[in-house]
């Protein structure tokens, strides 16, 4: 076992962990912070994703003692204090982004990396970066339309009737 | 103007507020004190003698509790099927006993042989590599048509073939059937396949039993779709357990797509072995693992024929399909290709006569159960593509021909040859409104585009039927069904108002924690957010059949509605007594009651309070308290319909396929929340676009499966889906359920389909490639392949 320290949600936080435990292990079963989600075991599925120094990682693809040092982000610290929703959480709920919520936490990391980088980005580049994020609730159509909601493009709104 | 609260509004989902921020409770996300963890050793072949399990190795381990194999589990049940299914001569299906854990041989890769349990999963895998199982590796059964003919090894050694059930309907009409065939001025044939699919809900399985030996109590928490279900057909038949010792909690679900509806070996032993080492156990399933015992979905061979008279009107149709059971019979797999397949082979269509044989197979594979619309998708496939191709063969217009031989709107209700009356429809409506809303007249200036960058644009339609809302537990009970399929639920109302409904349907993605919430706030009026769900916990809600089948608004919500119905009635008392008037004469809107024709009303907060501070209140007449239970059996199946159109191009020199427009006009009947309705749909019409074009679940000839992880089977991605135009505006309300909702869960995965192949094959022979047909998933490879065999 070995001791690491790393900063989580701006907090320092340190464990013991073995040489072959995972960064997902890490987070969910050290620190209790359920939100990143495991859905596969090859690293396509993205219901992991967490910002590792300000990058998208998918953290079941990173082993835990690889973040030690780092600044890791994850869904649990993307609300502000008083719980009100970032964003993009919040054009999420306004847009219907979400429905089982499985994959969620790591579409929402995914979409913010993505807005750090692009952030008006089109239909076609969200898709794109989305390559890595699996979603089987939604068809992905108002996850798309979230992003770009979030990004402060027009986007027509839910159910218009 | 749209309304912003109750039914119809498009209230925001207020269960999206703890999975945006990470605070969702999955059943992973569950640890107790003194937790153990579970790993299953499972074979890693499809078919096998186990001569011996050696753990010993595994047993000296450090950090291992145990180690569990078959003989633990003498004198406990085997995991029980739910529906029997009578065959064509009147016999009933052959159901083989399927063990917790494999009891002398092995039937599919994935086949649980042994289970470790230790004090970390790290361990119990570890563990787990050191078991010696010596396995003699027996021939596989995968072809379902070989496993049926003359010699065929057996998958089950004490059953008399690998024919499950041969399953005729309308058995009587088979005669007339194949003469009115014959004696057709035209007969459409086709063979197809329905290709074999993995559920994939994003959270895989997991299950932690707890045992309390001081009470001797059971816990099992489960990621599960209806978990009194769970607790009936594990308590009753697995485990030997009464149900008031025993507890099942279905909390968050991360989906479910009908693969969470089962009873697992895993969750029977994990609640087994609790009590064995006398410590929670927990287990949770890798998504390689999900892939090899999570039910699989669809897997139908068929032939069918279509026949027509001079007019073109439809005069027969006759099916003949083998369908994959796997190694075991799942819970609800003999209804899937039978009475939720068969009773929908009239589709939108007057056929006055059909005859659909079904055989049932065992093979060395992973079990085959329901997915997202189970047994409708199969028959809506065939139906619209063999409809497609007598268009194509008599040189009608496709929507044409439809429209000729729809059932027309004053013909409701309207009872079909296959057993099932609908209630409702237009289907002429949703046809034309997906007409205009797709623009099809303008088609050939768009393929004339196409054309020109040099791709072959095609347009295909399909319209559906689909029978929802499951079901009228007399004729279920007579069709085989082990269980009513009735809903309850129980409306509580607090001292000052508020309200929570305990319902036994279960929400896992669907929104009825909003939905549900606006029923019973519209019918009150008051705030939704005076009104809480609460579900997915047998030791808090009502006996509840649980959420499949389109059933949680038409079953569910009717049952709550009955409920609240109730609890209106006896605040109406209440509200007589206070205001001194005639129980006759109180009405209630807006949250207040008031007697007809007078000025004088009360608050409902106040009557609830009177309910439970009964100093001023009829006790000589009613009791204090504000508390209803309903159970609602449906009188009918409802039957949502719609047309989904899909444009597509094709590119010839790859076979690339791209979807460059998709359009679904569904008729769902009334709609309480039109923003999770077209998410519904939205999720359905992926789940059907990712089987027509990218999905496939495939086994070798010796049983391995080829797509055991996301590496290999192909999960439609962001980049693979277009945006979906939606319309719901066609409403023709169920006429036999106090909503007048028909259920929108399925819809999209049964459309989109044929939908999708059909305009495939019409690019194709609009590009000079007579293409009949073309097995799904439509993959580059299998389009230009057969692009070049019409050359």
């Amino acid at each position: 076992m070995t001791k690491l320290t790393m900063t989580v949600n701006g907090r320092s936080v340190s464990g013991e962990v073995e040489g072959r435990t995972l960064l997902s292990t890490f987070l969910r079963e050290n620190l209790g912070l359920t939100g990143t989600h495991v859905g596969c075991d090859t690293s396509q599925c993205g219901a992991c994703t967490v910002h590792v120094n300000g990058l998208a990682v998918k953290s079941c693809t990173m082993f835990a003692q690889e973040a030690a040092g780092a600044d890791v982000a994850t869904i649990e610290g993307q609300a502000a204090a008083d719980g009100t929703l970032n964003r993009i959480q919040q054009a999420f709920q306004d847009y219907h982004g979400l429905q089982c919520g499985f994959c969620t936490p790591g579409m929402v990391m995914a979409a913010a990396a993505l807005l750090k980088d692009t952030p008006k980005p089109t239909e076609a580049e969200v898709r794109h970066h989305l390559e890595g994020n699996i979603c089987r609730c939604t068809g992905y159509h108002n996850i798309v339309r979230a992003i770009m909601a979030a990004s402060g493009q027009d986007v027509a709104p839910v159910a218009a009737e | 103007m749209p309304k912003d609260q109750g039914i119809g509004a498009s209230s925001k989902r207020r269960e999206d507020v703890r999975f945006l921020t990470g605070t969702g409770n999955y059943t992973d996300d569950i640890n107790l004190m003194n937790q153990t963890y579970a790993h299953f050793l499972r074979s890693d072949v499809a078919h096998g003698v186990i001569n011996g399990i050696d753990t010993a190795a595994a047993e000296a381990m450090e950090g291992v509790v145990r180690v569990f194999t078959a003989k633990d589990f003498e004198g406990v049940g085997g995991i029980p099927c739910g529906w029997q299914v009578t065959d064509r001569h009147g016999e009933p299906m052959q159901e083989p006993k399927h063990p917790v854990l494999a009891e002398g041989k092995v039937r599919h890769v994935g086949d649980p042989i042994a289970v470790v349990i230790a004090e970390s999963p790290e361990l119990a895998r570890d563990a787990a590599e050191a078991i010696d199982v010596d396995i003699t590796e027996l021939p596989a059964v995968i072809d379902m048509k070989a496993a049926v003919a003359d010699g065929a090894t057996k998958v089950h050694d004490d059953l008399t073939s690998n024919l499950c059930y041969d399953w005729g309907f309308v058995e009587e009409n088979r005669e007339a059937v194949d003469q009115a065939i014959q004696n057709a001025a035209h007969v459409t044939t086709l063979e197809l396949v329905n290709n074999r699919l993995v559920a994939n809900p994003m959270e895989p399985r997991v299950a932690v039993g707890d045992y309390n030996r001081a009470n001797d109590e059971h816990t099992l928490y489960t990621t599960s779709q209806n978990p009194h279900v769970i607790r009936l057909l594990m308590g009753a038949f697995v485990l030997g357990i009464p149900e008031h010792k025993l507890r099942v909690v279905a909390p968050d679900v991360g989906g479910g797509f009908g693969t969470k509806i089962f009873h697992y070996a895993e969750e029977a032993f994990v609640t087994f072995a609790a009590k064995a080492i006398n410590r929670p156990v927990k287990w949770t399933a890798s998504r390689s693992e999900a892939f090899i015992s999570d039910a699989h979905g669809r897997d139908h061979v068929t032939k069918i024929e279509l026949a027509l008279d001079a007019e073109h009107k439809f005069v027969a149709l006759r099916t003949d399909t083998y369908a994959n059971m796997g190694a075991y019979l799942s819970t609800f797999a003999p209804s899937v290709p039978t009475w939720l397949h068969g009773t929908l082979m009239a589709g939108n269509y007057i056929t006055p006569l059909v005859y659909v044989n079904v055989k049932a197979v065992f093979t060395n594979t992973v079990p085959v159960d329901a997915y997202r619309g189970a047994g409708r998708p199969e028959a809506t496939f065939q139906l619209e593509r063999v409809v497609d191709k007598a268009a194509r063969e008599l040189g009608m217009d496709p929507a044409e021909l439809r429209r000729l031989n729809f059932i027309k709107p004053e013909q409701f209700p309207y009872d079909t040859p296959v057993a099932v009356t609908y209630d409702t429809g237009n289907y002429h409506a949703t046809l034309d409104k997906a007409l205009a809303l797709t623009d099809y007249a303008s088609f050939d200036a768009r393929a004339a585009e196409s054309k020109a960058r040099g791709k072959l644009r095609g347009f295909g339609i399909a319209h559906y039927i689909e029978a929802c809302g499951i079901a009228p537990s007399n004729l279920v009970g007579q069709l085989g069904a082990r269980a009513g399929l009735y809903e309850s639920a129980t409306v509580r109302v607090n001292a000052t108002g508020s309200i929570a409904v305990m319902t036994g349907s279960h929400s896992h993605g669907q929104g009825h924690e909003t939905t549900f919430a606006q029923v019973v706030a519209d019918m009150i009026g008051i705030d939704e957010a005076q009104v809480d769900i609460v579900h997915g916990d047998t030791a808090r809600t009502p006996m509840g059949m649980g959420t499949y089948g389109s059933r949680s608004i038409a079953v569910g919500g009717s049952a709550m509605v009955r409920a609240a119905e109730k609890v209106i009635n006896k605040a109406k008392k209440i509200a007589a007594h206070l205001m001194e008037a005639a129980d006759a004469d109180i009405e209630l809107k807006d949250g207040q009651f008031s007697v007809a024709g007078t000025d004088k009303s009360v608050a409902w907060g106040d009557v609830c309070l009177a309910a439970y501070v009964p100093h001023n209140y009829p006790l000589e007449e009613i009791e204090p308290g504000l508390e209803e239970t309903a159970f609602y059996d449906p009188a009918n199946f409802t039957y949502p319909s719609g047309a989904y159109f899909c444009e597509v191009e094709v590119d010839p020199g790859t076979g690339k396929v791209e979807i460059v427009g998709f359009t679904a006009a569904d008729d769902f009947g009334n709609v309480i929340n039109p923003m999770i309705v077209e998410g519904q749909v939205h999720g359905g019409v992926a789940q059907g676009i990712g089987q027509a074009m990218l999905e496939s679940c495939v086994y070798d000839d010796n049983g391995q499966l080829l797509s055991g992880s996301y590496m290999d089977y192909a999960m439609p991605r962001a980049s693979d889906l277009p945006m979906f135009e939606v319309d719901h505006s066609c409403q023709t309300p169920c006429t036999h359920n106090p909503l007048g909702v028909k259920g929108c869960g399925e819809a999209g995965a049964i459309g989109s389909p044929p939908a999708l192949v059909n305009a495939v094959i019409d690019a194709l022979h609009r590009g000079g490639y007579p293409v009949d047909h073309i097995d799904m998933p439509l993959s580059p490879s299998r389009v230009w392949n057969a692009m070049q065999s019409v050359k």
